[in-house]
C-alpha cells in the first residue's frame, strides 16, 4: 500500500512545479501522469514569463512568480532568458494607457520604462512606422515550457517525489485510482490536470482556444517579447473571438507568433479565419513578417475561469471532499504562475506563512459559478 | 492579391509529376477530364526521371527517353502542368492550399485528387554521416544532374536497395570512380530477387544494363558502413564491415541510401488510412488505387515502394478510373509489380546491426542538432520532440522520423499543416478567401 502526503494528478508545468516545491519542503509526493510529462497545455503555449495587471490579485501573483523565476539558475535546455516585454501603443490613446500601466506596475514594485516612438523604433526596427511608443518591462522572461517542466520534475525526483505513469480514473477521499487497478493513498490529492475536468466535473473552467505559429530561424529580427497594448485594452477582454499581435523571439532565433482567443471550439483543428486574422494582425504591426517562413501551426487550449484568476487550494465549494485540492484555471498564465502557485500551495499545505495571500485564488469563490454549469451541463 | 484569381478548379488534381503522376494525369486528360498537375520541382519527372541540366548526360538514353515520352504524352493529353508548386495544406474537403515559386499562396479545388508524391531516401545515422561529402545516394545523383562535377572523384556507394546500383552506374558515367558499392543485404537474400528478375524481361534487361556499366566496380554484398572518417575535417574514407571483419575504403564522397520511405504525408493530412511499414507509412489503396477517402486516389511509391513499372501502371489505373473508364485490363500486371515491390522489401530488409550504428554523440536530427544520446533518453517521439526538438526543424521530421522508427521502433506523430515551410503571407492569402468560397 502506497502512502503519500500529496498525490498530484498531472505532470505539466504546474504539477511539476508543485511536486518540486512540496518534495523539497519534506512532503512525500507522487505525481501521476498518463501522457508525456509537459505534453499538454504546457507544450502548447509561448512560455512568456510576464507581469500582468488585469486585477490586483493577478498583478500580485504574476509579480511574485516572476521573482521566483528570476531566482532560479536553469540548465541551458530551459532556454530561460529575460528579453523583456514591450507593450506596444499604436496611438495616443494607447500611449496614455502606457503611463497608467507604468504607475500600476510601479506600485507593485515592478520596474518598467516608457518608450517614445523613436526609442521603440530603435529597439525594434522591424515594427511598422507610426506607432506611438511603448512600455518596456525589462525583467519579463521567456523560457521553453516542456523543458522547464522536465527540469522541475527532475528536481522533484531528486527530492524524493515519485513519478507514476498511468491514467487517474478516480481521485478524491485521500486516494487516486489508476486504470489497471492500482490505488494510491495520500492525505491530499491535487488536481493539476489543465483542461481535463473528468476527475471533478464541477471545475468551473472554460476552454479558450489559441493558435500559434513558429517560424524558421531569423536571429535578431525581434529582440523583445512584443505585445500590442490592445491585448489588454479591448480585444482579449471581450467574450467573443479575438486576435492580438504577440511575437516572441526564441533563443534558437525562431519567432513564435500569436495570439488568438476563441470560446466554444473544442477541436484542435486550425480555424482558417482566426489564423488569417491573427497573421494579418502580426503583419500589420510588423510588415516584414509576411516574408518569414512558418514551420508549424498549432492550437492549444487555455483553461479559463470567469474572473481570470486560477483555482488554487482546497476544492471546498466545488467538492465536499476535504482531501481534494486544485491548481488549474491559469488561462495561459500558468507558465508565469507555476513557481508562485507552487510556493503558495506548499505554504498552505504545510501551514507556513506566505509571501502573499492565497485567498483571492481559493476555488470556493466560484461556488455555483455559471461558467462551470454551462460548460459541464 | 485578389482572392478570386487565386482559386483554380480541377476536375482531377494530380499532386506529383513523377512517373505515376504523369501516367495518371495523361490517362484522365485523354478521356476528357480537366486535369491539373502540381509538382514541387522545376521540371516534371520526379526523382527517378529528374531532369538533367548537363547536356552531355542527355545521351544516358534509356530513362531519359521514357521521361520525354511521358512528358510529351502529358502535354498532348491536354493536362495542365504547374511546376514549382508545393501543396502545404488541405483546409477542407476538396480544397488544397499550394505554395507557388516558394512565394505565392494559391488554392485549388478538385473533384478527384490523385496523390503521386513519390518517396524519399531513408537516411540512417552512423558516426560521420553528417560530414560534408557524405550524401544521400539519390541526392548526389540529383546534384550531378544539376551540374555538380564528380569527375575523377572516388565515391563509395553504401546502403541497400536497387537505387544504389542505378546511382553507382550514373556516377560512373559522370566520370566518378566508384571505389565501392556495399549492399547490406547478403548474397543469399538476393537470390529470390535474381530468380524473379530472370522471368521479367524488362527488369532483366535493366539489370544487365547496369551490370555492364558497373563492370570493374568493387561490389560487396553483405557489407555495410559503420563510420565515415574525416582527416582534418575533410572526408577521407568510409569504414565498412560484414559483421566479422572491418575495412576502410579511401574515398572523396560517400553516397548512402537505405532504400526508400513513402512520401505519405499529404495522404495522411487528407485523412486517408495508412499502414505502418518498417521505415514509414504507406497509403492503403484498392485495386483501382482508391484510398479510404472516396475522392482521393494514391499511386506509385506512397502506396508501398515498388518502382517505376508499378508507378506507371498504378498511375494509369487511377487516371482511367477517375475518368470513369475501365482499367481492369491493367490489374494483373499491377498486381505482379506490387508483388515485385514486396519482394524488394524482403530482399533489402535492413539488418538489425544498422539500428545500432550511431555513437552517443552522433547527430540524429540534423535540423536541430539533436544527438543520438539525447534522443535515446526520451520515452518516445513526442517526448523527443518536446525535449530535444528532434523533428521540429525545417524538414519537419522527414529525415529523422523514419530513422527513429528504424532505430527505436517509434511511431512518429501525425502530420499537420503546413506540410512544408510557408511564408506567412502565403498562409494569409491562401486562407483569406476561405469565407467566400467554402
Amino acid at each position: 500500500m502506497h502512502r503519500y502526503d500529496l498525490i498530484i494528478v498531472g505532470a505539466g508545468i504546474i504539477g511539476a512545479a508543485v511536486a518540486r516545491e512540496c518534495a523539497r519542503s519534506g512532503l512525500r509526493v507522487a505525481i501521476v501522469e498518463a501522457g508525456t510529462p509537459g505534453g499538454g497545455i504546457t507544450a502548447a503555449g509561448m512560455g512568456h514569463v510576464v507581469v500582468m495587471d488585469d486585477s490586483p490579485a493577478q498583478l500580485a501573483l504574476t509579480a511574485f512568480s516572476r521573482g521566483l523565476w528570476r531566482e532560479e539558475s536553469f540548465p541551458v535546455s530551459v532556454e530561460y532568458a529575460s528579453p523583456g516585454t514591450i507593450w506596444i501603443a499604436a496611438d495616443e490613446e494607447e500611449m496614455a494607457e502606457v503611463f497608467t500601466k507604468k504607475e500600476t506596475y510601479a506600485r507593485a514594485g515592478v520596474h518598467s520604462q516608457v518608450l517614445s516612438a523613436p526609442a521603440l523604433a530603435a529597439l525594434e526596427p522591424n515594427l511598422r512606422a507610426g506607432l506611438a511608443g511603448g512600455l518596456l518591462v525589462p525583467e519579463d522572461g521567456v523560457m521553453y515550457p516542456p523543458a522547464a517542466a522536465a527540469y522541475f520534475l527532475r528536481q522533484a525526483k531528486e527530492w524524493g517525489a515519485e513519478m507514476i505513469a498511468g491514467r487517474a480514473a478516480r481521485a478524491g477521499e485521500g486516494s487516486v485510482s489508476l486504470d489497471g487497478g492500482l490505488r494510491l493513498t495520500a492525505r491530499f490529492v491535487l488536481l493539476a490536470t489543465g483542461m481535463d475536468c473528468a476527475l471533478l466535473p464541477a471545475m468551473p473552467l472554460r476552454m479558450r482556444k489559441g493558435h500559434l505559429v513558429i517560424t524558421d530561424r531569423y536571429p535578431g529580427f525581434v529582440s523583445h517579447q512584443l505585445v500590442e497594448l490592445g491585448y489588454l485594452k479591448s480585444a482579449h477582454k471581450v467574450a467573443g473571438d479575438s486576435v492580438a499581435f504577440n511575437v516572441q523571439p526564441r533563443q534558437t532565433g525562431q519567432l513564435l507568433i500569436g495570439s488568438s482567443r476563441q470560446y466554444g471550439s473544442d477541436t484542435v483543428a486550425i480555424n482558417q479565419e482566426i489564423l488569417t486574422r491573427m497573421l494579418q494582425r502580426a503583419e500589420h504591426y510588423m510588415p516584414g513578417l509576411g516574408a518569414v517562413s512558418a514551420l508549424r501551426i498549432w492550437t492549444g487550449f487555455r483553461a479559463a475561469t470567469e474572473d481570470k484568476l486560477p483555482l488554487l487550494g482546497p476544492a471546498e465549494g466545488l467538492s465536499d471532499d476535504p482531501t481534494l485540492w486544485l491548481a488549474v484555471g491559469f488561462e495561459g498564465l500558468g507558465y508565469t504562475h507555476a513557481p508562485g502557485a507552487a510556493r503558495l500551495l506548499a505554504d498552505r499545505l504545510l501551514g507556513r506563512a506566505s509571501a502573499m495571500e492565497l485567498e483571492p485564488f481559493l476555488p470556493a469563490r466560484l461556488k455555483g459559478s455559471a461558467a462551470g454549469k454551462a460548460l459541464h451541463a | 492579391m485578389s482572392a478570386a484569381n487565386d482559386i483554380t478548379h480541377a476536375d482531377v488534381l494530380v499532386v506529383g509529376a513523377g512517373p505515376a503522376g504523369l501516367a495518371a494525369a495523361t490517362a484522365a486528360a485523354r478521356h476528357g477530364c480537366d486535369v491539373h498537375v502540381l509538382d514541387d520541382n522545376l521540371a516534371p519527372g520526379g526523382q527517378i526521371w529528374r531532369a538533367s541540366s548537363v547536356a552531355a548526360n542527355t545521351q544516358s538514353t534509356q530513362p531519359m527517353s521514357s521521361r520525354e515520352k511521358a512528358i510529351a504524352a502529358l502535354h498532348a493529353s491536354g493536362a495542365t502542368l504547374h511546376c514549382a508548386t508545393r501543396v502545404f495544406a488541405a483546409p477542407a474537403n476538396n480544397v488544397v492550399d499550394v505554395l507557388e515559386q516558394d512565394e505565392h499562396g494559391l488554392r485549388y479545388t478538385y473533384r478527384t485528387l490523385i496523390v503521386a508524391t513519390g518517396a524519399r531516401e531513408l537516411m540512417l545515422p552512423f558516426p560521420g554521416w553528417t560530414l560534408p561529402g557524405v550524401l544521400g545516394a539519390g541526392g548526389l545523383q540529383a546534384l550531378v544532374r544539376a551540374g555538380y562535377s564528380v569527375a575523377g572523384k572516388r565515391v563509395a556507394v553504401v546502403g541497400t536497395g536497387p537505387l544504389l546500383i542505378a546511382v553507382a552506374a550514373h556516377l560512373q558515367e559522370a566520370g566518378a570512380r566508384v571505389v565501392l558499392l556495399a549492399e547490406q543485404a547478403g548474397l543469399r537474400t538476393m537470390l529470390p530477387l535474381a530468380a524473379s528478375m530472370l522471368l521479367r524481361f524488362t527488369k532483366l534487361r535493366q539489370g544487365l544494363h547496369y551490370a555492364a556499366r558497373l563492370r570493374g566496380t568493387p561490389v560487396r554484398m553483405g557489407w555495410w558502413p559503420v563510420e565515415a572518417i574525416a582527416d582534418r575535417g575533410v572526408l577521407a574514407g568510409v569504414r565498412i564491415t560484414n559483421g566479422s571483419e572491418t575495412r576502410t575504403i579511401d574515398c572523396d564522397l560517400v553516397a548512402t541510401g537505405f532504400h526508400l520511405v513513402p512520401n505519405s504525408e499529404l495522404a495522411e493530412l487528407l485523412g486517408c488510412a495508412l499502414a505502418a511499414t518498417p521505415v514509414g507509412r504507406r497509403v492503403l489503396v484498392d485495386t483501382y488505387q482508391r484510398t479510404t477517402r472516396a475522392d482521393v486516389f494514391c499511386v506509385g511509391e506512397p502506396t508501398g515502394i515498388a518502382g517505376l513499372d508499378a508507378a506507371l501502371l498504378q498511375g494509369e489505373i487511377a487516371g482511367l478510373t477517375a475518368a470513369g473508364q475501365p482499367s481492369t485490363h491493367l490489374h494483373a500486371r499491377a498486381a505482379a509489380e506490387r508483388a515485385f515491390g514486396k519482394m524488394l522489401d524482403r530482399t533489402f530488409r535492413l539488418r538489425k546491426a544498422l539500428r545500432t550504428l550511431a555513437a552517443e554523440d552522433t547527430i540524429l536530427c540534423r535540423c536541430e542538432d539533436a544527438s543520438f544520446a539525447q534522443v535515446k533518453a526520451c520515452a518516445g517521439w513526442t517526448e523527443a520532440k518536446l525535449q530535444t526538438r528532434c523533428g521540429m526543424g525545417p524538414c519537419q521530421g522527414r529525415i529523422c522520423g523514419p530513422a527513429t522508427r528504424v532505430v527505436f521502433g517509434w511511431e512518429p506523430a501525425s502530420v499537420r499543416p503546413p506540410l512544408v515551410p510557408v511564408p506567412l503571407h502565403a498562409l494569409i492569402s491562401s486562407t483569406s478567401h476561405h469565407e467566400e468560397n467554402l
